[in-house]
């Protein structure tokens, strides 16, 4: 129980931090490019969809809202991007720092390939053009936590360009649709984390932890083609599942290796697009959504009401739940860029133009990782629905939960029921027992065996399904038995013995003396409501009613601990019930 | 040849036969430290860390496990150089008391090579300066102010002036380094050269100053002054002797990614007899109308002396020069705003007692922690570097960078082997005279010959030529082709023994003269050809 436990602790300390600081650390690179962006992203405007004003009776308005995202992905690597510091979650503070990290005067940075490599991989599977040329800048600004006084970045010239993201969203039930919406993006660069503030405001005092700084980022730059919070929480979970699946990024936005700040304008369609804010310290895909949408609500009400948006810096307050000015984000920052003079240009190679008898060791073929590029989440969805037929919001769900698609394939893998059935189960059964105790899918007392196994007795009607749900509580209460250990324990197997089976019908029957010409029983007066109800059944289902068969297939089950098989029930009962 | 230094053999030899033994030779320079001290050319003596490496090279030699030419040998290392559990200052109160963790790339080689560490020497302020007269230990005073043959040259001169105050400047910035190699405290020092820092005092010393290509020497461990042009560089009493501490410092250092790929070899500089076959370049913008007449003498006798000897002297033009100095002052202070932001006194360094707020206790630090010069180039280098001004300063610099490198590329691409120019305008002057001027103007002056160099990255060496009329020493210039460096100081060595610059004397001056004498016998680290 750990994990949720540290997950929690670290929510608490950061919006601790966003309280007093107001500083979420990463957008401060991020008024890159936005304007330039803003100028491309109007063309896409007219296929944001509208959003009607509340407040219609001022007017029949209709209101567009534009959503940008820049997004700071920490590359999951050993080591930080320009020094040999270890990169570990959750250390002892200052515990990872390198002279370099530290800002010693006279060191330089090294750049890792490592980070460079995911960079790369990263572009690809975002479909971007990967710059063979990339260069780094110092951007300067005086911060407690950044100790050279300039973070590391690409300001000029980035290492990938022009990619874009597809994220699909489901709409409606049975059947849904599943729409595919694409945002454009501008570029991925690589720079440099920062180090951390922690405010103790009891004793009046910063405390500054290095272990983060110099770590390797990606700024990843989305364009403004996203027009509501959900739209944006969408496309921020796709990048995070594809970030984990290339291994790029753990994408943790609880650990705060996926920070993620929204730029959001609205305007009329058709006029040109409004002041943007720039909305910080979205530290969760939940609260991400929320603030976009209070935000785009703020500015219209404050359009509205006759007032003006300022182009200004907000965090989102998750208490509230709405976002406030950041003090210390007012007025503009001239951030002095300058390259980097440290550190030649960034050359990547292709197979073309990889230099004869160049050192592998020295060089990076852009081609190479190419082929590494494991299979992608749009990918694996196409792949789950062709093989197993399943619904694409199934396969969607499939994707959402760590692990989950894992734990299903292990399933699969061991068992002969149907793809659908393992679905079923796996994404309601299994997962909501998940969800109800908080447990991530490694966390799981059943393994994939146990429920393949559960599967396969279910399969070849060995169990009920209601016998089979109550295996899987057993299961997940008590952990080392199989499931064939508990339907012995519990006696839980389905009456395979015909005769059996027809006498515990013949019993049922036998309780309804009427339709057996057999004398009604008198004895108690009590029961004598309830063998009269019965007794109508079976008249009932002479004159041809099938709920009142079901009925007494449920008393037959009931009588039989349900162990019997309802289809053979049914068999017995209707031949012995016709005329 | 009467008083030249080419006659003494090595100390490196003497070592090897045991006619003096490291321990012997670092006393000897510890009490020449003590006995110039007033030339203030070290902030910090190491003396126990020399004694005890001292010590350990004895113990090697010994055992006949010499490590090589430096092993044993006195060094010096400038104050801008990291020095593991040796403070640090650059000059600077900013730094008054840091002591760095580690060592410094050159400096680890030294020690790894045996040398014996006798401290660290005086510069201006983080290097900002050509005159080692802005620096927050004082002003380093040049040993040929003290020297016999400028004593004399004095007397002869009528001057009311108090001869105590009448002192001279060392030239900068590595002036502490030049100065403890002059007045043989050391065998050998590290300067830094970021327009001339290196070459200039050591013209004004009458000391070899050797800048080496960029990217040639690790400057892992040097507190930058401009990274795009820094370069460790290297004093010493001649050719030979840079020759053998730029083999042992040249190489790609993993921590410099702007050092070169390829290894080098440790290397003996071949003796050059026949100079028919190179072609000398003269840059005809060299002359310069503020050049003296004397410097300017030296310099085409040294033309006259390539040529007679058979080498093709050709006039040469490098036409961009005249917007060197501008646009070094445009590179220089953005770099320097840049590099001095990591000074904000939190994590090391100097920091003040104000602590109303993280801005008051920044702003408050770097008032106290940097001199008027320091604050006014990171003033200008902001400047130059805010959105607005990028464009018409910083990238225009840029450009003009380019263009100044490519003057060199045709001229050695027209097939000039080197160009030879003056270091400086002049001999180096009184003090009192130096700072009349500012600091800004002073090094615009004094860069003059040298900084074009650090904007092309190119190898260049300061060779002392002669005596002036005042009995001080004159330097003239080398410059060569990029990695060529090798090539450069065999011409430069040749070069020198022609001249046969003098020996400085100060006998005099140290009331017991004897322990000057017994190191001049010994001043060289190379055994001479």
């Amino acid at each position: 129980m750990a994990a949720p436990m540290l997950r929690w602790w670290c929510l608490g300390r950061r919006w601790l931090l966003a309280c007093i600081d107001g500083g979420s650390r990463h957008g401060r690179g991020a008024a890159i490019g936005f304007t330039s962006s803003r100028k491309r992203g109007q063309t896409s405007v007219a296929q944001q969809p509208l959003i009607t004003s509340q407040k219609s009776r001022k007017g029949e308005h209709e209101w567009a809202a534009v959503v940008g995202l820049e997004i700071h992905a920490q590359i999951s690597s050993n080591s930080k991007l320009f020094s040999g510091s270890r990169v570990h979650f959750a250390a002892p503070p200052n515990s990872l720092v390198s002279f370099f990290d530290a800002s010693l005067p006279g060191t330089l940075p090294v750049l890792n390939r490592r980070c460079v490599e995911a960079a790369v991989m990263t572009g690809l599977a975002l479909n971007c053009c990967i710059n063979k040329k990339s260069l780094f800048d110092r951007k300067h600004y005086f911060y407690a936590d950044l100790p050279a006084g300039y973070q590391i970045t690409q300001q000029r010239l980035p290492i990938a360009v022009n990619g874009s993201l597809a994220y699909s969203v489901c709409v409606g039930k049975k059947p849904s649709r599943v729409i595919t919406k694409t945002v454009r993006i501008k570029q991925i660069q690589l720079e440099q984390d920062s180090g951390k503030s922690l405010h103790d405001e009891l004793r009046s005092q910063t405390l500054i932890d290095l272990n983060r700084a110099g770590v390797g980022l990606l700024e990843v730059v989305l364009e403004p083609d996203m027009s509501c919070g959900e739209e944006a929480a969408t496309a921020v979970r796709e990048l995070q599942l594809i970030l984990q699946a290339l291994g790029t990024s753990r994408a943790n936005m609880a650990e705060g290796q996926l920070r993620v700040d929204a730029n959001v304008s609205v305007h009329h369609p058709g006029e040109p697009l409004g002041v943007r804010t720039e909305v910080k310290n979205l530290n969760s895909a939940k609260f991400l959504a929320k603030a976009i949408d209070s935000e785009i609500e703020r500015q219209i009400h404050e359009l509205e009401n006759g007032r003006e948006i300022l182009n200004e810096t907000r965090s989102f307050d998750y208490k509230l739940g709405c976002t406030m000015p950041m003090r210390d984000k007012e007025g503009k920052q001239d951030y002095r860029f300058m390259p980097e003079p440290n550190l030649p240009p960034l050359l990547l190679y292709d197979t073309e133009s990889l230099p004869p008898g160049a050192d592998p060791q020295q060089v990076i073929n852009i081609d190479w990782i190419r082929e590494q590029l494991p299979e992608l989440p749009s990918e694996t969805r196409e792949r789950l629905i062709q093989q197993y037929g399943i619904l694409p919001e199934h396969s969607f769900a499939l994707l959402n939960e760590v692990g989950l698609l894992e734990f299903f394939q292990n399933v699969i893998k061991e068992t002969r029921a149907e793809p659908k059935k393992v679905t079923s189960w796996v994404l309601n059964i299994f997962l909501g027992f998940l969800k109800q105790q908080n447990l991530a899918v490694n966390e799981s007392p059943v393994t994939p065996s146990a429920l393949a196994e559960l599967l396969n007795l279910l399969d070849r009607k060995a169990i009920s399904s209601t016998a089979a749900k109550q295996v899987f509580e057993e299961l997940w209460r008590s952990e080392g038995k199989t499931p064939s250990q508990i339907v012995s324990e519990k006696q839980l197997e389905l009456m395979q013995d015909q005769e059996a089976l027809e006498q515990a019908c013949h019993t049922v029957m036998e309780g309804h003396p009427q339709v057996n010409n057999i004398h009604p029983p008198i004895s108690l007066p009590g029961t004598l409501t309830a063998l009269k109800r019965a007794l109508d059944k079976v008249m009932d289902v002479k004159r041809g009613n099938p709920r009142a068969i079901n009925k007494l297939i449920g008393l037959v089950r009931k009588a039989t601990l349900s162990r019997a098989d309802p289809t053979a029930i049914k068999e017995i009962l209707e031949r012995k019930l016709s005329p | 040849m009467k008083g030249g230094r080419g006659r003494h053999c090595g100390v490196s030899a003497a070592l090897k036969q045991g006619q003096i033994t490291p321990t012997e030779l670092c006393q000897k320079c510890l009490s020449l430290i003590k006995k110039t001290k007033f030339l203030n050319a070290y902030i910090t003596v190491s003396e126990e860390v020399a004694l005890k490496q001292a010590e350990e090279s004895e113990k090697r030699y010994k055992k006949g496990r010499s490590l090589g030419d430096l092993d044993g040998i006195p060094i010096a290392v400038k104050d801008n150089f990291s020095t593991s559990g040796i403070e640090t200052t650059c000059a600077s109160n900013m730094l008054k008391g840091y002591v760095p963790p580690y060592n410094a790339t050159v400096v680890q080689k030294l020690l790894d090579q045996g040398a014996v560490l006798m401290g660290k020497t005086n510069l201006d302020e983080f290097a900002m300066g050509s005159g080692s007269t802005d620096g927050a230990f004082g002003p380093v005073k040049n040993p040929w102010s003290y020297s016999k043959q400028y004593r004399e040259k004095r007397k002869q001169k009528p001057h009311g002036e108090n001869e105590d105050s009448d002192w001279l400047i060392t030239g900068g910035s590595s002036g502490g380094s030049a100065a403890a190699v002059a007045a043989f405290t050391c065998f050998a020092a590290l300067g830094s050269d970021t327009g001339g820092s290196t070459r200039n005092p050591a013209a004004h010393c009458g000391v070899v100053g050797f800048k080496p290509s960029y990217g040639l020497v690790s400057r892992h461990g040097l507190i930058p002054l401009v990274n795009s042009m820094d370069v460790p560089g290297i004093l010493t009493r001649c050719v030979d002797d840079a020759a053998i501490v730029l083999g042992m410092l040249a190489g790609h250092d993993p921590k410099d990614s702007t050092t070169i790929q390829d290894p080098v070899k440790p290397f003996t500089l071949p003796t050059l007899t026949d100079v028919s076959e190179l072609c000398i370049g003269i840059p005809k913008e060299y002359l310069a109308p503020e050049l003296s007449c004397e410097v300017r003498s030296f310099w085409s006798k040294a033309a006259n002396l390539f040529e007679s000897e058979g080498a093709k002297v050709i006039e040469v033009s490098l036409p961009h020069t005249s917007y060197s100095i501008v646009c070094y002052h445009v590179l220089c202070t953005s770099e320097v705003a840049s590099n001095m932001a990591r000074f904000d006194g939190l994590e090391y360094g100097h920091r003040c007692d104000i602590n109303v707020s993280t801005e008051a206790m920044y702003a408050a630090t770097r008032r106290e922690g940097f001199n008027d010069v320091v604050r006014g180039r990171i003033l200008a280098g902001n400047f130059f570097l805010l959105k607005e001004n990028y464009e018409n300063y910083f990238i225009k610099a840029q450009k003009v960078r380019r263009l100044i490198a490519n003057d060199f590329v045709k001229v050695f691409n027209s097939g000039v082997d080197v160009l030879l120019t003056p270091t400086t305008l002049q001999e180096a002057a009184p003090y009192l005279e130096f700072i009349k001027e500012d600091n800004r103007t002073r090094s615009a002056q004094d860069d003059i010959f040298t900084q074009a160099v650090n904007m092309a990255g190119l190898p260049a060496v300061s060779v002392p030529v002669a005596l002036s009329n005042q009995g001080l020493p004159i330097g003239l210039q080398f410059i060569g082709r990029a990695f060529c460096d090798q090539q450069l100081l065999k011409i430069a060595k040749w070069f020198e023994k022609q001249v046969q610059f003098p020996v400085i004397q100060l006998q005099e001056l140290m009331n017991d003269g004897s322990s000057v004498s017994e190191i001049e016998k010994l001043a060289s680290v190379s055994l001479k050809h």
